[in-house]
């Protein structure tokens, strides 16, 4: 492709745009629509997966170890417990440690303090690595001889995990659906282009051009189409995100759902917008123009 | 050169529009086409410029072997090809410079060349003053030449004419055939399919005619064959 064809390609996908400007209008808006459904969806999956990981990072199992045990004993345990597929680690916590932490926790409350140690049991503060596994993590703990029993907070993880999981299929779904329907609408819009054209592209042709430069115009408007939508849906995706994220920092029901802020994010959106946007531009264009390169 | 040898078309629906067709036209000729309806004069135009394969026989065109070109290869075979329809088929949104500009942008002219070569066909065709005018501000005659200056502009060495004067009253039909014998005498091959016997009769050229798919006359001077219905 020539210099001089570049330009001459681009002119004719830039005033094909412009000279279909409803069924260009029509296009972008589908397609900022799907992107932004995508995005959104994929945005909230994201921020779940990130509260997982803070949660697999703060989460921990208490197990306690048996009454029996002399101090000893208990701190053998620990070999024990690291042992187990999917612990990160196991912090032992003395009674005496465990009566200091819980006065600790609440300062204000005479009644917590100076508390007995008797009335605790020396514990391991277990971290996982994969909430996901946690049910199987917990049995394998309490299995462990001299662990008499655990306490762990499997209904949030689990809960979490089923979030992250539906939004993860709920978001996969939708993108492939609405990756084909605006696949399908550009598709149809430069079908009605070429419609349009159908004499001049019969003209070019007759005349000996390739199907190559008939195709290039239709692919070059396809690719606007697409980065247009991508760059109007990149905005307003952050528009909404920041407004989202305000609205859940402002509500005090919300405090423990932590954010990511869009800074952060902005980078992968953006890339990710523009590939699936030019995909979809590009993609369209290619199907509407076949069956007039047939002959 | 075009060399068809014994050529045989049969459309899907069953019509066998040409049925053992043998004929030479030599570099340079001026070659009138001609037969009534239906007889298979728009299945050789066809069969000329690749839009359908023929079904048995060759076909030679220019250097190109039709009947067994690869798809990449049309274009080329087409590039030594200028057609000329009866209905002009312009594009009516662009000027008259811009119809054949595109035509010679189609096959990857610079625009240097287009610059120089768009003036002269216009000058040609006597459209010098016209090159900034839409199709649909010009009269039958004046599109009709439009469309031979773009069948010229990419310097092809067959025209191939199909029906030329169709939809032109008697005097521009005569103006555009004399237009037609002086491109031939330029050294461009001309083929022009028509029904019209006056025009055929007045210029004596080689004549052609078809008949139910078959070359029932192939002499030089007038129309031969009694049925035309157009």
């Amino acid at each position: 492709m020539g210099k001089h064809n570049f330009g001459y390609f681009f002119h004719e996908g830039l005033s094909n745009m412009f000279s279909h400007g409803f069924m260009s209008f029509a296009a972008i808006g589908i397609t900022v629509a799907c992107l932004l459904i995508m995005g959104t969806f994929t945005l909230v999956a994201v921020n779940a997966n990130e509260l997982l990981v803070d949660l697999e990072q703060e989460n921990e199992i208490l197990a306690y170890v048996d009454d029996t045990y002399s101090d000893t004993a208990a701190k053998a345990l620990q070999s024990d417990l690291e042992a187990i597929p999917n612990v990160a680690s196991a912090t032992y916590i003395s009674k005496e440690q465990a009566t200091a932490d819980f006065s600790a926790e609440f300062p204000e409350e005479a009644m917590f303090q100076d508390l007995d140690p008797e009335i605790f049991e020396d514990r391991y503060a277990i971290k996982i690595v994969d909430l996901e596994k946690m049910s199987e993590t917990c049995r394998a703990v309490e299995q462990v001889t001299g662990i008499s029993e655990i306490n762990a907070h499997e209904e949030i993880a689990g809960g979490f995990i089923t979030i992250r999981n539906v939004a993860t299929v709920v978001c996969v779904a939708l993108i492939a659906i609405l990756f084909v329907v605006s696949v399908f609408i550009i598709s149809n819009t430069i079908k009605l282009t070429t419609f349009d054209r159908r004499d001049e592209i019969a003209i070019m042709r007759m005349v000996g051009a390739t199907n190559g430069f008939i195709r290039w115009p239709f692919v070059y408007e396809g690719f606007m189409l697409g980065l247009l939508s991508a760059v109007i849906a990149f905005f307003l995706q952050w528009g909404l995100y920041a407004a989202v994220a305000q609205g859940v920092d402002n509500n005090d029901t919300m405090q423990l759902i932590r954010i990511l802020p869009f800074q952060q994010l902005w980078p992968a959106v953006a890339g990710i917008f523009a590939a699936a946007g030019i995909l979809i531009g590009v993609g369209g264009s290619l199907s509407a123009i076949r069956k007039f390169l047939q002959v | 050169m075009i060399r068809l040898k014994d050529v045989e078309m049969e459309y899907d629906n069953g019509t066998r529009a040409i049925q053992g067709v043998t004929l030479t036209i030599e570099d340079g000729e001026f070659v009138f086409l001609v037969g009534p309806s239906g007889s298979g004069k728009s299945t050789i135009i066809k069969l000329l410029t690749g839009e359908v394969e023929p079904c048995a026989g060759r076909i030679m065109i220019n250097g190109f072997s039709v009947s067994n070109i690869s798809g990449k290869q049309i274009p080329l075979m087409r590039r030594t090809l200028g057609v000329i329809f009866q209905d002009f088929r312009l594009i009516e949104k662009k000027t008259v410079y811009d119809n054949l500009a595109f035509v010679m942008r189609a096959v990857g002219a610079r625009p240097k060349e287009i610059q120089k070569r768009i003036p002269y066909v216009l000058e040609l065709v006597d459209l010098a003053e016209k090159a900034d005018r839409y199709p649909t501000e010009l009269s039958g005659g004046e599109q009709q030449r439009v469309a031979i200056a773009r069948a010229l502009v990419n310097n092809p060495n067959t025209i191939i004419a199909d029906e030329p004067t169709g939809n032109l009253d008697p005097d521009r039909s005569l103006e555009l055939m004399n237009l037609l014998v002086k491109i031939n005498e330029l050294g461009t091959t001309v083929v022009v399919v028509t029904h019209e016997k006056d025009l055929v009769d007045r210029f004596g050229k080689r004549v052609i005619t078809i008949d139910s798919g078959h070359v029932i006359n192939d002499s030089v001077g007038g129309y031969v064959g009694g049925r035309i219905h157009g």
